[in-house]
């Protein structure tokens, strides 16, 4: 979508650029030999994994690197001006006024004790402009431009009033306040749910085209680059290991680094040779009738506030089947993971495991089966117990359960043995390993009671592409050779395409549609799931995963 | 009009507190061995047992006691605390005769601490890693640590008995015919070491948490999002770090307020200021159990109050509250 390159400067020119780490850094620059150029009204892409260096070559740009850290070598030309030797002053003077910046996480990303017209309004303020008055009205027009509804509303509205999707417009009402040459992007959409980031996508792009900006767009996600971006580079480890028009990029990769990470991509389509999947055997799970709302208390003069976190929820489960949950954040996918295991307790319905009820017991009655459905959490950072050794977090479960110390370390041993980690892994700390080491380890865990049933509570989504298709693979290999069942919960839809037998699509605590997984990603009959297929960066028209296939 | 709802229903929930804590203390107290009768009689040399149930029969203290209680009760509600007969004036006089100077000590303890914690903490945080951080924590660590009778010792030792600048004991000294003006430069000489050594604890305590607090609200992500619209960091640190950065300091001052009228029993005996404290370790040692009753009811219905107070300050300062409640 740039206009046909006439030969004029680019706004923004950087070359040979190189950060350094404090001392005491696993290496010695952050990025070195950087060099990319953006033109007016083009987007740049820059793709790459966390550790790659993407952020922070952005932040020096913007001039907001971390504490300890410095551009050490190279130049950042904005219009001819080099970023990289003004002074603290002058840089301030250009950020919000000459380049914007949006950031991946809305929720956090606004003062939470201001209203949002005042925030709007303190970018002219910070620069000098307009009156009082004058950056109201200002404010008010810039919260209509980005789609905010009821602007009129929404300027006297504190943050979390808003919800995820409406604060990252007014992060970019702030940032394109000052119509900005350049507006960097970093990871906007990642934290957001899927139709949410199609919306944000084309806000931006549409703002693109009115104001002319440049845009440099930070994303690990190769589905929005598609969608986005007019060039890519791509970065691993500090470096630039590809840089080109993003068709050719996606197409024809050159690099082996970006053919890795685009076979990474969650294809949407089972993976090949999976073998027989209807041979599934006996059922193992239940559930009918399944609800959990919760009611606020209501005080002496307030009334209750209810929300149906799982509304009668119905499904079977068998024995070497997986059963994908999706939905948007707050749709009760969670909840519902949560009920099953019983980590919140559900008002009504049933729960049968291998033909026995499980509802209404006793907590002691609970202990028993609890250990055959287990659960692996989302954060690979916060469910681990820092303090405690690594073998010790599996074994814990079977201690708990009687098993011989001794025995259930050993075991702990082989399970890190299963799930591909060192043997040394038992007498380290969880600090000690990366995010998809930790994964393993929270797989590890649950295995570690010989459950039948794994719950996957968004396990991979905090994890980089290649590293997610590893923790998947690990868990489909686990499942045939356990011959376990698998409840996936997921907000990607690519992934649950890839990996899941059979679907259940959620709304507000309800399951909307259900069915085995090609039937209703091929076909979907429910509005809702149309409208999340349709929302999936980097498709086209007809088909839920073509443009990617078509593009590899 | 949310706001009129929850201090209604605050308003109930803490008249019912009070009243709960006037059973307790009333229970307590009578489960103390000696009753006044005899405390009174003992001390008038008289060992008549006859004389001993005339006083009895006079402080109502021979009926049964559910009966007292609930006359007790009964006088709460109608804001009478009974009659002192030891200092032969009812009990409600005695007590705000003597709460407004705890009120100007514990009030202006209150300010200084607030004031000085803060500045000094968020300054410190600005300062962060450098010299002048490093002196204000090490003094603010000094002062928590130190005993708060030590403290007052030294500071009567060093201001009063060695420099002479600070009257060391009263409320005031000027006598009757001096102007107002005077008068109240007198009571602030007066009032400016005990308030000082009441409030430096608790000045260190905010020093150290505003500082911390600082530190942490500045490394949340909005203040990024603040870099990147060209504020500089004088307006980031002030409308918008330090404004966050004192919720939790809020909720700690409120602790702090509740405390005042009880807390200040050791600085006024030291200070010998004419206050609630003195008068209830004076009803203790003299086993006069009304008045000790009507302190604590007043102390009890203030921290109520306070509480109340911190909460609507908590809803002014943090806009989440009026939700999530």
């Amino acid at each position: 979508m740039s206009e046909p390159t006439v030969p004029h400067e680019p706004v923004l020119s950087v070359a040979n650029l190189a950060i350094e780490l404090p001392a005491g850094a696993d290496r010695l620059y952050a990025v070195e030999h950087v060099s990319f150029d953006i033109h007016r009204g083009e987007t740049l892409a820059i793709v790459g994994e966390s550790g790659s260096g993407k952020s922070m070559s952005a932040n020096a740009v913007m001039g907001l690197l971390p504490p300890g850290t410095r551009a050490a070598q190279g130049t950042a030309k904005l219009d001819g001006i080099d970023l990289l030797r003004l002074d603290a002053e002058a840089m301030r003077a250009i950020r919000g006024r000459r380049i914007g910046m949006i950031f991946q996480e809305p929720m956090t990303a606004l003062d939470p004790l201001m209203r949002i017209g005042d925030q709007i309004a303190e970018v002219f303020e910070a620069h000098g402009l307009l009156a009082p008055a004058e950056r109201r009205a200002r404010a008010l027009a810039l919260l209509t431009e980005v789609g905010i509804p009821e602007p009129e509303r929404a300027i006297h509205a504190y943050p979390f009033q808003l919800s995820g999707g409406q604060r990252q417009r007014v992060v970019i009402a702030m940032a394109l306040a000052l119509d900005p040459v350049l507006l960097i992007a970093d990871e906007p959409t990642t934290a957001l749910d899927v139709t949410t980031q199609a919306q944000i996508l084309k806000l931006i792009r549409e703002l693109q085209d009115k104001h002319g900006t440049a845009v440099m767009f930070i994303t690990h996600d190769f589905g929005v680059v598609a969608d986005i971006a007019d060039r890519v580079v791509v970065m691993s480890k500090g470096r630039v290991v590809e840089t080109g028009a993003a068709a050719d990029v996606l197409g024809a990769p050159q690099d082996a680094y970006t053919r890795q990470l685009i076979a990474a991509i969650p294809t949407g389509r089972p993976a090949a040779g999976d073998g027989p999947r209807k041979a599934a055997g006996e059922t193992v799970l239940e559930v009918r009738g399944l609800t959990k709302t919760y009611r606020s208390a209501g005080g002496f003069f307030r009334p209750a506030r209810v929300v149906h976190a799982v509304r009668d929820v119905s499904f079977d489960l068998a024995r070497g089947e997986t059963l994908g949950v999706v939905g948007e954040s707050g749709s009760g996918k969670s909840s519902l993971g949560r009920c099953l295991v019983r980590l919140i307790e559900p008002d009504a319905g049933s729960i049968r495991l291998n033909g026995q009820e499980t509802m209404g017991q006793s907590v002691g009655e609970m202990r028993i089966w609890r250990r055959r459905m287990q659960m692996v959490f989302q954060d690979p950072y916060g469910s681990l117990n820092p303090r405690t050794r690594v073998g010790r977090i599996v074994a814990e479960g079977p201690i708990a359960a009687g098993m011989p110390i001794g025995a259930a370390l050993k075991k702990a041993g082989d399970l890190l043995a299963l799930v591909g980690l060192d043997a040394s892994a038992v007498d380290r700390f969880p600090h000690e390993f990366s995010g998809g080491q930790r994964q393993r380890i929270g797989i590890a865990r649950a295995l570690a009671l010989d459950p039948e049933i794994i719950i996957a509570d968004e396990a991979v989504s905090a994890l980089d592409v290649s590293i997610q298709a590893q923790v998947l693979r690990l868990l489909a290999d686990l499942k045939t050779r356990l011959d376990l069942a698998l409840i996936f919960i997921t907000h990607d839809l690519r992934v649950a395409a890839t990996i899941c037998d059979k679907v259940a699509v959620m709304r507000k605590g309800e399951v909307v549609e259900m069915g085995p997984a090609a039937q209703v990603f091929g076909d979907p009959q429910h509005e809702y799931t149309r409208r999340l297929i349709a929302a999936i960066p980097g498709r086209a028209e007809g088909d839920a995963f073509g443009a990617r296939a078509a593009a590899i | 009009m949310q706001t009129l709802q929850f201090l209604l229903s605050r308003l109930a929930k803490g008249i019912l507190v009070v009243l709960a804590i006037v059973v307790l203390d009333f229970v307590l107290i009578h489960l103390a061995p000696g009753d006044p009768a005899s405390v009174m009689a003992g001390e008038s040399g008289a060992t008549d047992e006859a004389f001993v149930q005339q006083l009895r029969v006079k402080f109502g203290l021979d009926q049964p006691f559910t009966t007292q209680l609930g006359l007790y009760i009964w006088g709460v509600v109608r804001l009478d605390l009974g009659f002192s007969h030891r200092q032969q004036m009812p009990v409600l006089d005695l007590v705000l005769d003597r709460l407004p100077a705890t009120l100007l000590l514990t009030g202006a303890a209150f300010v200084f601490s607030l004031t000085v914690g803060v500045v000094m903490g968020a300054w410190a945080a600005a300062h962060k890693g450098r010299p002048l951080d490093r002196i204000i924590t090490t003094v603010s660590l000094v002062f928590y640590a130190t005993p708060l009778f030590w403290m007052a010792l030294m500071a009567v030792l060093i201001f009063s008995v060695w420099l002479d600048w600070l009257p060391a004991f009263g409320l005031y000294d000027v006598g009757g015919n001096a102007t107002l003006g005077e008068r109240a430069l007198d009571v602030a000489r007066h009032l400016v070491l005990p308030a000082v050594t009441l409030g430096l604890f608790f000045t260190a305590v905010y020093v150290r948490m505003t500082r911390a607090s600082m530190i942490e609200v500045a490394r949340q992500d909005f203040v990024k999002t603040l870099r990147a619209k060209g504020l500089s960091e004088r307006v980031i640190l002030r409308r918008h770090v330090l404004r966050n950065a004192v919720l939790p300091v809020v909720t700690l001052a409120g602790v702090q307020a509740g405390q005042m009228v009880g807390g200040a029993v050791m600085t006024e005996t030291v200070f010998a200021w004419p206050g609630i404290g003195r008068l209830m370790y004076e009803a203790l040692i003299q086993r006069d159990y009304n008045l000790l009753l009507g302190v604590f009811v007043v102390s009890a219905a203030m921290v109520v109050v306070f509480n109340i107070l911190t909460d609507l300050v908590y809803r002014m300062v943090d806009p989440r509250i009026e939700v999530s409640r």
